[in-house]
């Protein structure tokens, strides 16, 4: 080979070796950065502010009419007028919210402790009582209103509790909050168990050996130590639950669909059902959304402040 | 206070020995220590003393009272443990606290105790801080303090200063030492460190290999090691031990190197090896003084510690004896020097049993 020959093909990679070197590190960054940006700013943060405006304004999007401004009309319709119902929404929701995190942390506690200790098979039962959580909200919804049917389902004859007729538990007026939370928590109680699994598993043996000197009993031994320690992830349980709680639409719509007449009906489904079942008041369910938002973001405030505490003793 | 006393205590994991039957009594009061390498048995041992782990054979006594299956919160002790095993998620006033609210004593009560004892260890400043934000040492007085206000019958403490650094370690062994000599409570102490066990026990309990080699104050283990185990793990450096043959009252090292054994040992040795045969001389390097007319050795290297220099002496065939010298002399490598041993501090061993040759006790 010739020097020449050498020299041609040296020519095109330098060049590429040049173009790249002028491509900054900071441009790469711009790169990777800003296409996950924009879809951002497109589809959450416009919506987001979008959805502030329209809340303070008359609109329905198949009117064709352009948004009026009415201020905190919205606002004041949803918190006062009585005839709206949307406080017996929230109240459900509530109800809803502690009757099934409530649940939730103290079976998803007691699987916890009770797994806690290695036994034979003691994986494979973790695992299995995990497949609930696995499972679509839609599907779950689906079954559990066969299993509750009260002429088909097995549910009634599981619990014995009327042999005879059979409860009609989902549109019961009082149960059917209750069928919603026996479900939820059937869906969600392995999800806090695994938190807590984890929490009671980085719990080192020795503090237990220092509590047995001690004599430390072993309700003692709960109380101070197990609680305690366990704490901050109970609270996130807690929080995450809680969140969730105050959502509650799919299992809502799969099994009951918010009824008995209006018994059911979560904040969430009561927005569906006004901004888009034939209502489609999108400026008064803004407001609703934004309500909802401002309560989820100060409980999840209050539990971040616990769980501070929980971390600092 | 207390008296323990195991009687055959072992423990085995499966066909294995992690302590071999073991006899021993400690006595009301005393400062016990359980001294080993790691994996010896020791803090078994103490577990076993404890109740943090069950015995596979034998009887454990506390004060007459036999407690080998008693919980150990049945056996009114206190146990100290290596890394302090605090409560994180309370303060050090509430970790002093636990063991009396666990007790249900009353508020006062607590308050008082709690008070008296952050006295005693001067930790009262730290009482409402978290354990984390406080140094080893004072973690370790906040364990001790925890131990202390329960007024146990007895102590348990495993390598308690294994975890702080040295400067901690030498401040906390004189706490220690003076707690104990202020309460006169009985303490049973692990730890693998020779220096510490020489320091703090009024006994010290030998461990090797599941067995106790020897059980004696700190001038027994180390004037008079039971055999050569506790002779090379005693001192630092160890005794220096030499292989020679014992024939009419001297021991050949080397071909060039015969040791005159002190008249006293004679009829030890004449009795123990029947005359003659393979015995093993041994010497703590203090026993060792160069001199003009000694064992012939080179200088092979030399260590200046300070207050003393510590010469390592060959004497053929890459053997090593230690031998403690003056700070003020100095040896250059290679130097030929001559050293003698002190009659009072020679012992002997057998080589087939490793045991130590006694001499018969003159009435």
């Amino acid at each position: 080979m010739t020097p020449n020959a050498q020299a041609i093909p040296t020519g095109p990679q330098q060049m590429t070796r040049h173009s790249r070197r002028q491509m900054s590190d900071k441009t790469i960054a711009h790169l990777f950065i800003w296409p996950t940006l924009l879809l951002l700013i497109v589809m959450n943060i416009f919506p987001l502010f979008y959805s502030l405006y329209l809340s303070f304004n008359d609109y329905s999007v198949i009117a064709n009419e352009p948004p009026k401004w009415v201020a905190l009309d919205n606002y004041e319709k949803i918190l006062t007028n009585e005839r709206s119902r949307y406080w017996h929404n929230f109240t459900v929701t509530g109800r809803y919210a502690a009757l099934s995190v409530g649940l939730q942390i103290v079976i998803g506690f007691g699987l916890a402790m009770l797994l806690r200790e290695k036994f034979r098979g003691s994986g494979l039962i973790t695992t299995l009582i995990l497949i609930p959580m696995m499972l679509s909200p839609v599907v779950v919804g689906l079954f559990w209103k066969l299993i509750f049917d009260p002429s088909k389902g097995f549910f009634n004859y599981l619990i014995y509790l009327n042999p005879r007729g059979g409860d009609q538990w989902l549109s019961d007026p009082t149960l059917g909050l209750w069928s919603i939370v026996i479900v939820d928590v059937w869906m969600w109680s392995p999800f806090v168990m695994l938190l807590c699994l984890s929490g009671l598993s980085a719990i080192p043996n020795y503090l237990y050996e220092a509590a047995a000197i001690d004599r430390a009993s072993a309700w003692f031994q709960f109380r101070r130590i197990t609680l305690p320690q366990v704490m901050p992830l109970l609270l996130i349980a807690v929080l995450f639950r809680t969140i969730e709680a105050f959502k509650a639409f799919d299992l809502v719509m799969g099994l009951t669909g918010g009824g008995p007449g209006d018994t059911t009906e979560t904040v969430a489904v009561r927005l569906y059902s006004e901004a888009f079942l034939g209502k489609f008041k999108t400026g008064e369910s803004s407001a609703l959304a934004y309500i909802v938002l401002i309560i989820i973001i100060a409980v999840s405030n209050l539990y971040i402040r616990a769980l501070n505490r929980a971390r600092e003793g | 206070m207390a008296t323990i006393e195991l009687q055959r205590v072992e423990k085995k994991f499966g066909d294995l020995h992690a302590v071999k039957p073991i006899d021993l009594t400690i006595h009301d009061g005393e400062f016990v220590v359980l001294l080993g390498p790691s994996g010896c048995g020791k803090t078994t041992t103490l577990r076993m003393i404890s109740g943090l782990e069950a015995v596979t054979g034998g009887r454990i006594l506390l004060n007459n009272r036999d407690v080998t299956w008693a919980h150990p919160s049945e056996r009114d002790i206190a146990f100290v443990f290596q890394f302090f095993a605090l409560y994180s998620h309370m303060s050090v006033r509430q970790n002093i606290a636990f063991p009396l609210q666990a007790q249900g004593e009353s508020r006062e009560t607590i308050r008082q105790r709690v008070a008296e004892v952050a006295r005693l260890l001067e930790i009262g400043h730290v009482l409402e801080a978290k354990p984390g934000s406080l140094s080893g040492g004072d973690r370790q007085r906040v364990a001790l303090a925890r131990a202390l206000v329960r007024r146990p019958a007895a102590f348990l403490m495993d390598e308690p200063l294994g975890a702080l650094d040295a400067e901690f370690r030498e401040t906390m062994r004189a706490e220690i030492k003076r707690l104990h000599i202020e309460q006169h409570a009985t303490s049973v102490y692990v730890t693998h460190d020779q220096i510490e066990a020489m320091a703090m026990g009024d006994r010290i309990v030998v461990m090797s290999d599941a067995v106790v080699q020897q059980v004696g104050t700190p001038a027994q283990v180390y004037h008079d090691p039971a055999n050569l185990f506790v002779a090379r793990f005693i001192g630092s450096p160890g005794m220096n031990l030499l292989t020679g043959h014992y024939a009419g009252g001297t021991v050949r090292v080397r071909e060039n190197m015969t040791y005159q054994v002190p008249g006293d040992w004679v009829p030890a040795l004449d009795r123990a090896l029947d005359g003659e045969g393979e015995v093993i001389l041994g010497f703590r390097p203090e026993a060792a003084a160069v001199n003009s007319e000694g064992l012939p050795a080179t200088v092979y290297a030399t260590d200046l510690l300070g207050g003393y220099t510590m010469l390592h002496l060959e004497i053929g065939d890459h053997e090593i004896v230690h031998a403690r010298a003056g700070r003020e002399t100095h040896y250059s490598i290679g130097t030929p020097v001559r050293f003698a041993l002190d009659p009072a501090m020679v012992r002997f061993f057998d080589p087939k049993t490793e045991k130590a040759i006694v001499r018969e006790v003159t009435a």
